[in-house]
């Protein structure tokens, strides 16, 4: 294993401190309570009078989620152990701790376990202090499924995190900070390509094996497998086969106008990203979809995974304003 | 004759099981998600039995429902995913038939393991099928309540073939697509692995058996 961790059963708590520390500026950890010490809550949480925005899920796919709470981004995440979601109090607290009495969003990844214990978080959010939670669960992942409220949440959750806390930070309503996530999520798609497994602090090793030299077209970013395994190809050839089910999916079209995303799963170094998204660029230019922004580095990993991820959101005026607005967290800061 | 009692004692070593269980085996449960979910069903059940273990001293004098109400809350709080909820479900709601009490009839474990299976099908929207830990479980309590209740089995005879059943059910994963879950995803690619949740409550189910008078 090359992995720098102490005792796995700690690795959480110990990212969570350290993180703390380090952006000190930008967020706390509530440890109280239900909290149980794993909220990270934005220092400019409840300043102002609007919907609270909650983000959370599984840890290891760093900087999701803490790396995006901060001014004009998500007020609060919450944080699960490794590739699990978090457990129903601490989803409680965060609404709790971020209500201004205008209601709070749940966002996160469309996955079982996230669902179970954010739905219970939700209810009892309700129940104890009648506080309205809504949510939206990402489906970006083209291959999951091909129902798409069957689909998973992988890269693309950055989009929709970043339109509905732009939408709160305006001063919306809870229905049009929903309404806002939605939209985004309807027009976000996102697929990827492994070459390696993430390691496992638990278990020191890979999740699963996979021969040096392979790559699996289609896996998610907890290693779910996906749907064609077969030896590494060329940069170019890798993409292709990744952009053609993305842009057959939503269908994106001639004339559109689409925010790119080349996101590292963690060990695919910014050099091969930029070969990548030189290959995406080719793509929509041969098929006369413009590129609005790009972003390209590491925004959603699995640790110590090599692969790539390439997302793309067919924008409107409206998306390219929520995209666009100002933020500041220690992750992602735009002026 | 007198009447089949299980007590707290009974309860107190299966849970102690439990989380032996869940260190032993860890690895193997995980290994098991690896091929078809995320990799982390061992650990996770592992990280739930560490805190009950941590508190198992001090839950020792409460009745038998609040001592697995605090298993439960154990389990929920620590765990997360969905092995937290579900298992965390059926352990908080396995001792509400029995409210109070420090000792039960089979009868009420009967209704105790319904209660439990009830809350994990309600709450991973699962049937029989689905590749899941309902799997094991339904046709293992239905055993239960045939064997006991229309069979006359004796009590241990009845929860070894309840045992046996969820085996089997565990089995009958192995052949077939997932529809719940992570493994839902993968369509045929699920073919040829065991559920990991249906191998934990295999277990599970053995543990109450081998510990039962």
């Amino acid at each position: 294993m090359k992995r720098l961790i102490n005792d796995p059963y700690d690795v959480v708590e110990e990212m969570l401190e350290g993180y703390v520390l380090a952006h000190k500026d930008y967020v706390t950890l509530i440890t109280e309570g239900e909290a149980q010490g794993r909220v990270v809550l934005s220092k400019t949480a409840k300043k102002k009078d609007k919907v609270g925005v909650i983000i959370g899920g599984g840890s290891g796919h760093e900087p999701l989620f803490l790396g995006y709470v901060g001014k004009g981004f998500a007020d609060a995440a919450v944080i699960g152990n490794i590739n699990t979601s978090p457990s129903p109090d601490p989803c409680y607290a965060t609404a709790k701790a971020v209500n201004t009495g205008k209601g709070c969003i749940y966002l996160y990844g469309n996955y079982a376990g996230d669902v179970m214990n954010f739905d219970m978080g939700a209810e009892k959010a309700d129940e104890e202090d009648g506080i309205r939670v809504e949510t939206v669960t990402v489906t970006d992942d083209v291959i999951s499924s091909e129902n798409i409220e069957d689909r998973r949440g992988i890269a693309g959750m950055f989009f929709v995190f970043k339109s509905a806390s732009a939408k709160a930070d305006m001063g919306a309503d809870l229905d049009e900070v929903v309404a806002a996530a939605q939209k985004c999520n309807s027009v976000t798609r996102t697929m990827g390509v492994a070459m390696s497994s993430a390691t496992l602090p638990s278990k020191g090793g890979p999740i699963f094996e996979m021969e040096d030299g392979d790559m699996e077209i289609g896996m998610g970013i907890h290693g779910e497998p996906g749907v064609r395994r077969g030896k590494i190809e060329p940069a170019d050839r890798v993409v292709d086969q990744i952009m053609e089910p993305i842009l057959a999916d939503l269908p994106f079209a001639k004339g559109d106008e689409v925010y790119v995303l080349v996101n590292s799963l963690g060990a695919t170094p910014i050099l091969d990203l930029h070969i990548c998204f030189r290959r995406v660029a080719q793509i929509l230019e041969e098929k006369g979809i413009t590129i609005y922004k790009s972003l390209v580095g590491s925004f959603a990993s699995s640790m110590d995974m090599a692969g790539m991820s390439v997302t793309l959101v067919r924008l409107d005026d409206e998306l390219k304003e929520l995209l666009d607005y100002p933020c500041d967290a220690p992750y992602f800061t735009q002026v | 004759m007198s009447e089949y009692i299980l007590n707290k004692d009974y309860f107190i070593k299966v849970i102690e099981d439990l989380a032996v269980l869940a260190e032993e085996k860890k690895d193997y449960f995980s290994e098991l998600d690896s091929a078809i979910g995320d990799g982390d069903h061992g650990m996770n059940l592992s990280i739930g039995f560490r805190e009950v273990t941590k508190n198992l001293d001090s839950w020792k004098a409460e009745d038998i429902s609040t001592l697995f109400k605090n298993v439960g809350t154990a389990l929920l709080d620590k765990v997360g995913g969905a092995s937290g909820p579900l298992y965390g479900g059926f352990f908080m709601k396995f001792g509400l038939p029995v409210k109070g009490k420090e000792e039960v009839t089979f009868d009420e474990f009967i209704e105790m393991m319904e209660t439990g299976v009830a809350i994990i099908e309600k709450r991973g929207k699962a049937k029989v099928g689905d590749k899941t830990m309902v799997d094991t479980l339904r046709p293992a309590v239905d055993a239960l309540k045939a064997a006991y209740v229309d069979e006359k089995l004796e009590p241990k005879e009845a929860m070894k073939k309840a045992a046996a059943v969820g085996s089997a059910g565990s089995d009958s994963t192995i052949p077939i697509i997932a529809k719940k879950g992570r493994a839902m995803r993968l369509g045929e690619r699920a073919i040829g692995h065991r559920d990991p949740g249906s191998a934990s409550s295999t277990a599970i189910l053995a543990i109450f058996y081998n510990n039962m008078p």
